[in-house]
């Protein structure tokens, strides 16, 4: 408690004394005390001065939500959002942000809702936390200026993914003379040598890593959220790997086309990111073969790196193309529409992925196979290429959250708001 | 013919559609609001009041037949019906069942709520996802739905139904249930109900709605013209104090200002008129509607000072602040004079001793009128803070005598295929007062008797006919 005095006391400290008024000051005099019974929320100057009550509209929309939100609180049982909000009485920049991300845009309480359009409060909280949801990953990006491509994700994918595919069959014409070449017995390095393309992935992977985890590391220093307990860390790796937050806190599921539940949406993620994760390990695996046992792909159809990239693009094929089939039929007011193009872009080139890498697969001892390898590559390419800035963010972000609230939720609520 | 015709949308009218369904008979429900607003006012309800005797899922402890019905009394002042109350809190102990079977999910007390933890299930997602799951369920086992069907007459014979009129449309059916709630929308019903007042007011002009819109209360009118026995008093209804700036409609339960116990509140005069910490505010809220209706006006104000901040539920919108007393009457637009003397004498009144928002602590006043009996603290540190207050109607009480096969009556006779549920009959069981979650607990009883009855009514006449025929 005197760490969170002192922390009240330094964000009064901070406050420019010639900017704030009389009103200001006791305004945020309040809303120490408010966060004085809860947990420490620096605010983060972006910019210039440190202005508590800088909020985008779009942010500014959620504030003006959650305000009615915790004033009603009937969706309290369906996630994580609202148990978070009600240890708050006002919202700033960083709870703002906080609260955007651990939304799952799962619509339970967009159907729920007595406020929500027509009624005049006009009550969307899914779609205002979407909105600030690709805001924080713009604002949060690194290197910042690449922080825009977030705003035209849809042209950024698309440049991506024929820059990628351009680069790989020019240099496939360029080193075999054509796009067709006498069968190779599936010996990809005859056409790219193995540490050329080692070295181009590695590098564009390590890239995609670094950009993100500096992101969401400044990230996590705005929320404030303080030491990670084992049990706050094991709950929320528990929560994100099982989606828990897509189960509509009853277990029957998320809305998507309207207030009906359904799982599918858990389980076509779940598809996606274990079959994501399953063709990393193919990827792993076989470059633990190539360099600490000197084991050459091709390898057999039977051998481990094969069988986990082909269950697991079996999984990247199924989940993604559910998704998509999810988001296009999903509630028009549940979401923010100008991010399909993100969804869909990332959610297609997770679905080209794993089509292009099995009929690699299944054409690998055919002339075809440098088309396809190229074909191939370019969409991985892409894939890596946009990682840091599409879609892929989401997960990086909302795991952030999770564990923010895991932490936060052992702090003790000092809130009495027993009237009620 | 279709076999039961439900008129309303709401948790009773569904309740009715369901239940009729299941017992085999063919059900069209008609709802006044297009798809977006149905529900009535229970897409703004959270939770039922449950008997139970020993803990059950959500509910902790025990919340036994005997306690349920002492409390009704309580509230109701004995303007209540024992035989059907009692029926209300049996049915309620064993309903929860079949709501789940029908998709309604059950979570724990909300935060802030836990002081019914022990008496109410509440619904997760509120009302309107259980209004949700009753029209899925009704879908899928085949009841016809028609939106923006509002039924403006019926045609009786003899106290029996014959058939429902939209305009020119006219639906026939073998039984019908009338579940299509109170007339808290209709201004002009209200106006007429709680009349002119010693200032020459109407009050209820100044009356904010915190229920559903399409509750105007024709079919309710129809009937009592049409000569159906009713019960209950026409100015009675569910009527908390909200906040002034809350929409006409609609505003359910964000609009309430739960700080009139941590502070003081005076009307337009700048006058105290009650005493702020006479009980806790679960069981004063639902009286300072009524007593702000009383005021000139009919408004009121909140004050609270920087003391109060995070000890209630915070309002939906910000209160109106200031940094001394004087200020916040001028931007309250109070005469400065008076609120100040009002506020000076409560504040020299004080006798403050051990503050405990969650008991009925000592702190009281000595020498005020009225006196502040518990709670009692000086208001002496800035910010300070007002909220407006107003009137705001939940649902009126007036309806349709019913005895316990929710039967509509006509000179103490009961028609034998017309009934009633919801709020077109809470007042049975409910004349005065409230108790939460106990309008969904007559809901969801009189709509499953109502729906049972209507459906074994066509049932019986399908086979007369039928028998008929054969002869």
């Amino acid at each position: 408690m005197k760490q969170l005095e002192a922390l009240v006391h330094q964000a009064r400290e901070t406050l420019p004394p010639a900017t704030a008024t009389t009103s200001q000051m006791a305004r945020n005099g309040i809303n120490a005390s408010a966060t004085m019974t809860e947990q420490p929320v620096q605010w983060h100057a972006k910019g210039t001065a440190i202005t508590p009550a800088a909020l985008s509209d779009d942010e500014t929309e959620v504030a003006r939500v959650m305000q009615i939100c915790n004033a009603c609180r009937y969706c309290e049982g369906f996630c994580a959002v609202f148990p978070a909000m009600t240890r708050r009485l006002e919202f700033g920049k960083a709870d703002i942000n906080y609260l955007a991300n651990l939304c799952h845009n799962c619509g339970a309480c967009l159907h729920a809702c007595q406020y929500a359009p027509p009624h005049e409060f006009a009550v969307n909280v899914p779609q205002a936390m979407a909105k600030v949801r690709v805001q924080t990953y713009s604002d949060y990006a690194w290197p910042s200026a690449l922080g825009k491509l977030y705003k035209k994700n849809g042209l950024t994918l698309s440049i991506a993914a024929a820059g990628a595919l351009a680069l790989f069959l020019v240099l496939t014409v360029a080193i075999t003379g054509g796009l067709l070449h006498e069968p190779l017995a599936g010996n990809f390095y005859a056409i790219f040598p193995h540490n050329t393309l080692a070295l181009m992935f590695g590098l564009v992977f390590v890239f995609a890593i670094i950009a993100l985890g500096i992101g969401v590391t400044r990230f996590w220093r705005d929320v404030s959220p303080g030491t990670a307990s084992g049990a706050a860390v094991a709950e929320a790796t528990h929560d994100a790997l099982r989606l828990k937050y897509l189960d509509g806190g009853h277990g029957k599921g998320c809305n998507n086309a309207d207030d009906a539940f359904t799982l599918l949406r858990r389980r076509f993620h779940h598809l996606t990111f274990y079959g994501f994760m399953l063709c990393f390990a193919a990827t792993s695996v076989a470059t633990l073969y190539h360099y600490a046992f000197g084991w050459e792909a091709p390898y057999p159809y039977f051998s481990l790196p094969v069988l986990l990239g082909t269950v697991g693009g079996i999984g990247l094929l199924i989940g993604p193309a559910g998704l998509l089939w999810l988001n296009l039929r999903r509630h028009p007011l549940q979401g923010d529409a100008a991010q399909k193009p993100m969804d869909r872009g990332f959610i297609a080139l997770l679905f080209l992925t794993s089509l292009t890498g099995l009929l690699l697969l299944a054409l690998r001892e055919t002339s075809a196979m440098g088309l396809f390898l190229a074909i191939h590559l370019g969409v991985v390419m892409a894939l890596f290429l946009t990682l840091p800035y599409g879609k892929f963010a989401h997960g990086i972000y909302r795991c952030a959250s999770l564990l923010k609230w895991s932490i936060e939720k052992r702090q003790p609520d000092n809130l009495k708001l027993g009237s009620d | 013919m279709i076999d039961v015709l439900v008129i309303g949308g709401g948790n009773a009218a569904l309740c009715a559609a369901l239940m009729a369904r299941e017992a085999g008979a063919s059900v069209l429900l008609l709802e006044a609001a297009p798809k977006a607003w149905r529900g009535g006012n229970s897409q703004h309800t959270r939770n039922l009041r449950c008997m139970h005797d020993a803990p059950q899922d959500v509910l902790v402890e025990a919340y036994p037949e005997e306690e349920f019905w002492q409390d009704l009394l309580k509230v109701t002042g004995g303007i209540t019906n024992e035989h059907l109350a009692r029926l209300v809190i049996r049915e309620s102990s064993t309903c929860r069942d079949w709501m789940r079977k029908h998709g309604v999910n059950f979570q724990p007390p909300l935060s802030g709520a836990l002081h019914v933890a022990r008496t109410n299930a509440f619904f997760m997602g509120g009302g309107k996802a259980l209004v949700n799951a009753y029209y899925r369920s009704a879908e899928a086992l085949g009841v016809q739905i028609r939106y923006d069907a509002p039924v403006d007459s019926l045609e009786l014979d003899n106290g029996r139904f014959v058939a429902a009129r939209i305009g020119d449309e006219r639906i026939t059916a073998r039984s019908c249930v009338l579940a299509a709630g109170g007339f808290e929308s209709n201004r002009e019903w209200l106006r007429e109900a709680w009349g002119q007042n010693e200032r020459g007011e109407w009050p209820a002009d100044n009356f904010l709605i915190r229920g559903t819109r399409f509750n105007t209360g024709v079919l309710l009118k129809f009937m009592i013209d049409a000569g159906a026995d009713t019960i209950g008093d026409p100015s009675q209804s569910h009527c908390v104090a909200i906040d002034a700036r809350a929409p006409l409609y609609d505003g359910g339960i964000c609009t309430r200002i739960d700080c009139v116990s941590l502070g003081v509140v005076v009307n337009r005069e700048a006058q105290r008129f009650y005493d702020e910490g006479e009980d806790f505010w679960p069981k004063r809220y639902a009286i300072w509607g009524r007593l702000t209706a009383m005021q000139p006006g009919q408004i009121a104000y909140s004050i609270i000072d920087a003391k109060a901040i995070g000890r209630f539920m915070p309002p939906v919108f910000p209160g109106v602040q200031a940094d001394t007393l004087p200020e916040l009457a001028r931007k309250l637009g109070l005469d400065e004079a008076q609120f100040m003397r009002t506020l000076s004498d409560y504040n020299a009144a004080c006798r403050v001793g051990t503050f405990d928002h969650t008991k009925l602590d000592d702190c009281h006043t000595e020498g005020v009128q009225p006196a502040k009996t518990h709670w009692a603290r000086p208001l002496d540190t800035a910010p300070y803070y007002g909220y407006a207050l107003r009137p705001g109607i939940t649902f009126t009480y007036l309806g349709l005598k019913v005895d316990d096969t929710a039967a509509v009556r006509f000179n103490d006779q009961p028609s034998d295929n017309l009934f009633v549920a919801g709020e077109m009959m809470a007042g049975n069981v409910l004349g005065k007062g409230y108790t939460a979650g106990v309008g969904m607990s007559i809901g969801t009883a009189f709509g499953r008797i109502a729906g049972t009855r209507a459906a074994a009514s066509a049932l019986a006449q399908r086979n007369t006919g039928a028998q008929r025929e054969a002869a």
